[in-house]
């Protein structure tokens, strides 16, 4: 355990993600409405970060800003020393099973993004990550014959497929049922652990954070502001009755003024 | 800054009369007419009284072709619509019956009804009834199945189902549907009276041409043919935006 | 939506033959009772339409009409399709060019006859250039609402991806308006068979519109007026179902739900 602690110490050194001094303003019909406010986050290389928060709270506007796809009203998200302009294939962002392309078949779909490679090169990397992650018979399937975790799962591959430094997450398993929720988190996590990833996870579901991150950021209601970042100490793969997952856990939810007992 | 963005509809058209006067004037011996020229014609229908007579010859005949559609092809559409084995019976016949232009019935219509009102009238209540049909028809087919069931959860009777459940949730597409069957009601309607019938827009544009190639006319009642059919559509649409039927509208 | 159970496949074949077999027979005795000399009887119809087939008419109609829908659909297919998706695609000029398109549309195809006689003559150019006015507007509307209700999901994973907006319109916006384009496209061409048959009433003297007025002004032929009718109805029903056929193939399907 502590050799574990050790070499995930030893990886997760260099800065990947450094967010500065963020400030987001939703400007609509004369009205402004601050969405986030003064964030400051770094995230290091190979590390999976999850960021908690009650809904609407801007979770999704911080995750799209650092995806490129909006522009903040002051500060930056830098990657590697680098402003981010705009959306690049070095950080792919997975939706929830709607980014899915409904016209394409399965493999269709995870060869989309490697339209610069050659074909032997491009068939190869479908074969490797259709069976990463599990759909080995559905290579001809279109989505509308999958089911919602299925769907999840190529839009993951596809993601994979272009090799990226940088995974965002989405509340990815928000619209699946509980059940398929928790075999999805481990199949995640086994990805993850094979190719060493930065990512960063978007949930609403505290669970979800606490069992899944090196890093746990708390964000309070609009305008959110970073509230806490809690470090999970607890080594892969982690026991989910433990007593240290419980307390994080608990501090956690106390964080965000929810009661443990109902 | 917005008030500019709204004004360039209204310069891209000014640019599009200015071209089209232009080229009008390069070219003196096409007997195409200007937009002067047909806002003259405008003036001169309106000065003679021809104009308010024909809209109103028009417009009539559509009122009542359309509205016979929808007292007959509404409700009948539900009732199919809910019954599956009338639809499938139905709908097939339906299906035949539907893309045959109303115009094609002219023949039968003078035959049954002779040269007239009657047979525009006629005309127009074929070219309604089929799509009103099918508007019925599916609307019904759409309601949400969840929605039924929790009526007969609470308990409501037939009767109370059709008024408190079905009513409101096949209105929007039914405002829809006869929205757009208006439309197809008013291009049945120049059509019909362009072969069949002696007043209405429709003649006009063909009698201004017969009787002295008047095209300033024929273009004037092309321009009053559109605004009055874009009219018609925006009535039907602020229907489709009273509160008590927005809520299907939302939800899209 | 009737609680009984869903119908067997049998069932589905008898109800419309049933359906059609009664108004067969209501038609056949409304034309008896009625004691009328020159309504056809549904056999009489029939005989009617051999007729034409022997004399070789029929085809020849069907062949003019089809022709003149291939070419003025054809023609408001390529003009349209590009011109819709630059509409849905640049907000800016959808705002610009719509008020004009909302005013020229109500205006019946048959009413641009005059314009297009001045322009192209009688004959078989005027009609198809009614066909295109008829099928320009819902095509143009179809590829602007299909491109402008492509999710933004859609959009941003293709620029995530690297797309270049060449390639993006290619690979991602099209695939994704095409079931919308499809229907606007099938609904265009219902729409042009109206046209065609108003036309040839009208402006030429071929097709099967013709063929309706010309039966009854060259000698009441009332019989070869219905015969006609229903050859429209069903030719512009297989016009119809070769379009939904379009709609099944799988990388457009699941646009779809069920609908008439």
């Amino acid at each position: 355990m502590a050799v574990e602690q050790a070499l995930s110490s030893q990886v997760a050194t260099s800065t990947k993600l450094r967010v500065e001094n963020l400030n987001m303003v939703f400007a609509h019909d004369g009205k402004s409405t601050p969405v986030l406010e003064n964030i400051n986050l770094e995230v290091s290389t190979g590390e999976f970060v999850c960021v908690v928060g009650p809904s609407g709270c801007g979770k999704s506007t911080l995750l799209n800003l650092m995806g490129g796809f909006l522009s903040p009203t002051s500060g930056a998200v830098r990657i590697d020393g680098e402003v981010v302009h705009g959306p690049d294939p070095r950080r792919i962002f997975v939706f929830q099973e709607r980014g899915v392309f409904p016209w394409l078949t399965v493999a269709g779909n995870i060869a989309f993004g490697l339209f610069k490679l050659a074909p032997e090169e491009s068939r190869e990397r479908i074969a490797h990550y259709i069976k990463m992650v599990g759909l080995q018979e559905f290579e001809e399937a279109y989505p509308s014959e999958l089911s919602g975790g299925m769907k999840q799962r190529v839009e993951v591959a596809r993601a994979l497929a272009v090799n990226p430094d940088t995974l965002y997450l989405d509340e990815p398993f928000g619209a699946l049922d509980s059940i398929t929720r928790h075999v999805m988190r481990a199949e995640l996590l086994r990805i993850w652990q094979t190719e060493r990833k930065t990512v960063v996870f978007v949930t609403h579901d505290i669970d979800e954070a606490v069992q899944l991150a090196d890093r746990v950021v708390v964000m309070s209601a609009r305008p959110a502001m970073i509230q806490e970042i809690v470090d999970i100490d607890i080594s892969h793969p982690r026991d989910i009755s433990s007593p240290r997952y419980l307390q994080l856990r608990d501090g956690i939810l106390q964080q965000i003024g929810l009661a443990h007992k109902i | 800054m917005k008030l500019l963005v709204r004004l360039r509809p209204i310069v891209f058209i000014a640019g599009l009369l200015a071209a089209w006067e232009i080229a009008v004037e390069r070219h003196p011996n096409y007997i195409l007419p200007g937009p002067w020229a047909v806002v003259g014609g405008i003036a001169d229908l309106l000065h003679h009284g021809f104009l308010f007579k024909y809209v109103v010859a028009s417009l009539f005949r559509v009122t009542w072709g359309f509205c016979l559609a929808a007292i007959v092809g509404i409700p009948l559409g539900l009732m199919i619509g809910w019954h599956r084995r009338s639809e499938m019976a139905l709908n097939p016949m339906v299906q035949v019956f539907r893309p045959i232009s109303p115009l094609a019935w002219i023949p039968i219509a003078i035959l049954w009804f002779g040269v007239g009102d009657a047979a525009a009238i006629f005309l127009i209540f074929l070219g309604c009834f089929f799509p009103l049909l099918l508007t019925g028809i599916n609307a019904v087919r759409n309601v949400p199945a969840v929605y039924i069931h929790a009526g007969r959860n609470f308990g409501l009777s037939p009767a109370q189902l059709v008024y408190n459940v079905l009513y409101p949730a096949v209105v929007p597409q039914l405002l829809i549907g006869l929205r757009i069957t208006l439309g197809v009601a008013w291009l049945v309607v120049v059509a019909a009276e362009m072969i069949a019938v002696d007043s209405g827009l429709g003649f006009l544009i063909v009698d201004a041409r017969n009787a002295g190639n008047r095209y300033d006319l024929v273009l004037a009642g092309m321009v009053i043919i559109g605004i009055i059919g874009l009219l018609l559509d925006t009535a039907m649409r602020s229907l489709e935006k009273v509160k008590s039927f927005r809520w299907a509208y939302s939800e899209e | 939506m009737s609680v009984l159970a869903e119908p067997s496949k049998r069932e589905k074949f008898l109800w419309p033959v049933l359906a059609f077999a009664a108004f067969l027979s209501l038609w056949h005795y409304s034309v008896i009772w009625s004691g009328t000399k020159v309504f056809p009887a549904p056999v009489q119809v029939e005989r009617g339409m051999l007729e034409l087939f022997h004399k070789n008419i029929l085809w020849q109609d069907i062949g003019s009409s089809l022709l003149r829908v291939a070419i003025g659909f054809g023609a408001a297919t390529l003009v349209g399709i590009p011109l819709g998706l630059t509409f849905g695609w640049y907000a800016g000029v959808n705002q610009v060019v719509n008020p004009v398109m909302q005013i020229l549309r109500p205006i019946s195809p048959i009413a641009w006859i005059p314009v297009a006689i001045i322009f192209f003559g009688v004959g078989d150019n005027a009609a198809i250039f009614l066909i295109f006015m008829g099928a320009f507007f819902p095509i143009v509307v179809a590829c602007g609402n299909g491109v402008s209700n492509v999710p933004v999901v859609y959009r941003r994973a293709g620029r995530n991806f690297g797309l270049a907006p060449t390639q993006l319109l290619a690979r991602v916006i099209f695939p994704a308006a095409l079931p919308q384009i499809i229907v606007g496209l099938r609904l265009a061409l219902g729409i042009a068979w109206l046209v065609v048959v108003a036309a040839e009433m009208v402006a030429v003297d071929s097709g099967l519109g013709y063929l309706v007025i010309d039966s009854r002004n060259s000698g009441k032929r009332y019989d070869l007026v219905v015969a006609a009718m229903v050859m429209i109805g069903v030719i512009g029903l297989i016009l119809d179902l070769c379009f939904r056929r379009l709609e099944r193939i799988k990388s457009v399907r699941w646009g779809f739900r069920d609908e008439f």
